[in-house]
């Protein structure tokens, strides 16, 4: 067996078509789009092209409405940042939830400590889902910002995003939501949702690393965070990544094109792993919803196994080159306690033997075979060196 | 082929240990723990052992070496095992040696059963020290550089661990090493050696017990050998044996702290002189190349890291429980710390000094 790669919620591999469109900008057409020349006319319609694909992608009506951003961490800061320092006159109370990822977790942190906001971070049930009607509860006169994700990076849940959007337009509130995790799994419509600010990352839809995107209703205004010359209408200063766009224009263009396709085949694989899970090992439990509740994202499998050190399955499958992961990949840094599996109220001796897989492109049932021996092999081992 | 996890600081004895396994044809693994507590700010101090930037230097050293390279979460073991020991001996008025005690239940315990867990046969290390074997036995002896020799804190290995050890630096000289490491293009060959308590960043012991753990400290008397006060103390975790400094009394000659009697929270101190003892009774022993002490034996007795061994005796005289007679008296006998024994350069135990005497 050659390496198994089941960590695409980390990143996925840029697809070969992506790589093909963006070579020639680095190279023939690498005029900056901001020039007034010819060259800088031909790279600004490129830009524009790719900016037409990401807003197809997400089911905005203007090409316009998607700032291009260095990822979806910056994506989730300007979202934030933009839309507190903006509408502080009004209120100064932003509602999330506590299962965010930390680009939104940290910014909420750096909203209350430096410019004086109050953060509400809304409890999930064990599934990692929020509750319209919890939401609805914590709303408050002087509340400006709503920011719920899409889809949970580490155990797959699917939040209700059009009852809670709903909730917010009720209430004349901001909704954002960070669907890093969701796009090129599941359908976004943005004007079905009803949502105003959406953030984007091209390297989880096999697009390049260092570019991502917010969608921000017309309408809606931010208080840019990078400062500058007047890119992005002015939202977002800095010259264009050119290659790095028109590689995401080419990407969205490809998830959009296969979604459903993409979704059928990764829910049958990833349905197929949970259940050979269930059948190898005792002592499992899968976090996150269940697989047949439509609340998981297609990719998405998390399995705890109790009284084992995640860590060490983790390095053993390392060692094997079969690679996964557990917490989120920013958090590996640090080692400590996944803050979504504490937020689900796991019990500590399975939040410890917490394993995520993340299934994507190259995924195959013969490499699930395979990790599964793997995984009985090494659990065998640990069992006995007990 | 044997596959061997290097224990790795991001220092330059543990980074060019580990070149020299891959040079022997172990296939190497490096390792390095997170054991630093997060109720303390971490540090990024060149010279702190397993600060952020320890590990930083750790994995760039891996990546140099291509070899694979693993963080291993051990804040629980490392809390319970060592700072909550640290902490419970100051309270009890001792002087505890936590790289010690880090030694025998982390470097050489959990993180040895993590290399094993991972399919490892063998954990190494950049301590200058010598593994043999001898008559069925493992035994430990000091490594090549006398001055950097660091066998007096791995007194605490027993078989099974010294078993399954290599101390690749056993037959090199720092200054060897620092060259070797130059010569691999490492860029920690100039970094500054790692001192200190590693979890402590800014080396403040005294801070970081009051910061973290108060109610060890309770101010109390600072009596004379008469039993008249003299002054007050802060809390006899400030204190340590043959301390001559901070005391904060003027007597017209020079005073040390002579004892930290536990029961009624007094620092007793007293002249030069009184700093001497003539022995020490030891507890929690390990002995290498044998199992048990058989009567008296003539050893070599070394009473702290920063000191050398000097001629002594030994003798059990209760079950865990051994006496120890200096030919000479020593200065500052400090309850808590580790007393090793040697003979020349074998090691052949040591361990936990419980009280000092003086004959007289």
């Amino acid at each position: 067996m050659n390496d198994i790669y089941m960590d695409h919620a980390a990143t996925t591999p840029v697809a070969q078509e992506v790589i093909k469109a963006m070579k020639s900008f680095y190279s023939e057409k690498f005029a900056n789009p901001a020039s007034s020349h010819l060259p800088g006319q031909k790279s600004a319609a490129a830009l524009e092209n790719a900016r037409e694909e990401v807003a197809e992608l997400v089911g905005a009506k203007r090409a316009e409405e998607i700032v291009f951003t260095a990822g979806g961490t910056e994506a989730d800061n300007l979202a934030l940042k933009g839309a507190a320092m903006a509408l502080s006159n009004q209120g100064k109370h932003i509602i999330t939830t506590s299962v965010e990822h930390h680009a939104v977790l940290r910014s909420c942190e750096y909203l209350e400590k430096y410019l004086g906001f109050e953060i509400t971070y809304l409890n999930v049930d064990k599934n990692g889902l929020v509750d319209p009607q919890t939401l609805h509860n914590n709303i408050r006169g002087d509340t400006i910002l709503i920011s719920i994700m899409f889809a949970n990076n580490e155990i797959g849940s699917i939040q209700p995003i059009k009852k809670l959007a709903a909730v917010a337009k009720e209430n004349g509130i901001l909704f954002h939501t960070d669907a890093v995790q969701a796009a090129g799994q599941l359908e976004i419509d943005v004007n079905d949702l009803g949502i105003d600010l959406l953030s984007l990352s091209a390297h989880k839809f096999n697009g390049p690393k260092g570019i991502g995107a917010l969608f921000v209703r017309k309408g809606v205004e931010l208080i840019p965070q990078i400062s500058g010359g007047s890119q992005e209408r002015k939202r977002r200063a800095g010259t264009a990544n050119l290659a790095a766009a028109v590689g995401m224009g080419k990407a969205a263009e490809m998830a959009e094109k296969n979604l459903g396709k993409k979704r059928k085949e990764l829910i049958s694989l990833r349905d197929y792993f949970i259940s050979q899970l269930r059948l190898n090992f005792k002592n499992l439990k899968i976090n996150g919803p269940e697989p047949g509740s439509k609340l998981r994202l297609p990719a998405n499998i998390n399995a705890a196994f109790k009284d084992l050190d995640a860590e060490t399955l983790l390095f053993n499958l390392s060692l094997n080159n079969i690679a996964a992961a557990t917490g989120s990949a920013c958090a590996s840094g640090s080692l400590s306690v996944s803050h979504v599996l504490k937020a689900i109220e796991l019990e500590q001796a399975y939040i410890k033997g917490s394993i995520r897989f993340s299934l994507g492109k190259g995924n195959t049932k013969e490499e699930i075979d395979y990790v599964v021996e793997k995984l009985k092999e090494i659990i065998s081992r640990l069992n006995s060196l007990k | 082929m044997k596959k061997v996890m290097i224990a790795m600081s991001g220092g330059v004895d543990s980074s060019v240990a580990a070149a020299l396994l891959k040079e022997e044809g172990y296939e190497v693994i490096g390792g390095t723990m997170h054991i630093f507590p997060d109720y303390e700010e971490a540090t990024d101090r060149e010279d702190h052992c397993c600060s952020y930037s320890a590990v930083r230097d750790a994995k760039r050293v891996a990546q140099k070496l291509d070899i694979p390279h693993f963080v291993f979460n051990l804040q629980e073991d490392f809390q319970e095992k060592v700072i909550d020991y640290f902490v419970d001996e100051y309270s009890q008025g001792r002087t505890p040696n936590p790289c010690v005690m880090c030694n025998k239940e982390i470097k050489f315990e959990a993180l040895h059963r993590k290399a094993i867990e991972i399919g490892c046969d063998y954990i190494a290390s950049g301590h200058y020290a010598k593994i043999e074997k001898e008559s069925g036995r493992y035994i430990l002896k000091k490594g090549m550089d006398e001055n950097k020799d660091q066998s007096y804190m791995l007194y605490v290995l027993n078989q099974e661990q010294l078993s399954q050890t290599l101390f690749p630096l056993s037959e090199y000289t720092k200054d060897e090493i620092r060259a070797k490491a130059k010569a691999l293009g490492f860029e920690i060959h100039d970094k500054a050696e790692s001192q200190e308590i590693c979890f402590v960043p800014d080396d403040d012991y005294v801070r970081f017990l009051d910061a973290n753990y108060p109610e060890i400290s309770k101010s109390g008397p600072i009596l004379d050998t008469e039993g008249n006060r003299v002054g007050t103390h802060e809390g006899l975790s400030h204190y340590t044996i043959g301390q001559r400094r901070g005391l904060g009394i003027s007597m017209g000659y020079p005073i040390y702290v002579i004892d930290l009697d536990h029961e009624n929270n007094a620092v007793i101190i007293g002249e030069d002189e009184a700093v001497f003892s003539d022995g020490l009774i030891a507890e929690d022993l390990n002995f290498i190349p044998f199992a048990d002490i058989d009567g008296r034996m003539e050893v070599e007795a070394q009473i702290r890291y920063n000191s050398y061994p000097v001629k002594a005796y030994i003798e059990k005289v209760a079950e865990g429980e051994l006496k120890v007679e200096f030919e000479e008296d020593q200065r500052a006998v400090t309850p808590g710390q580790s007393v090793v024994f040697y003979l020349e350069d074998l090691v052949l135990g040591g361990g936990i000094i419980k009280k000092s005497f003086k004959k007289s």
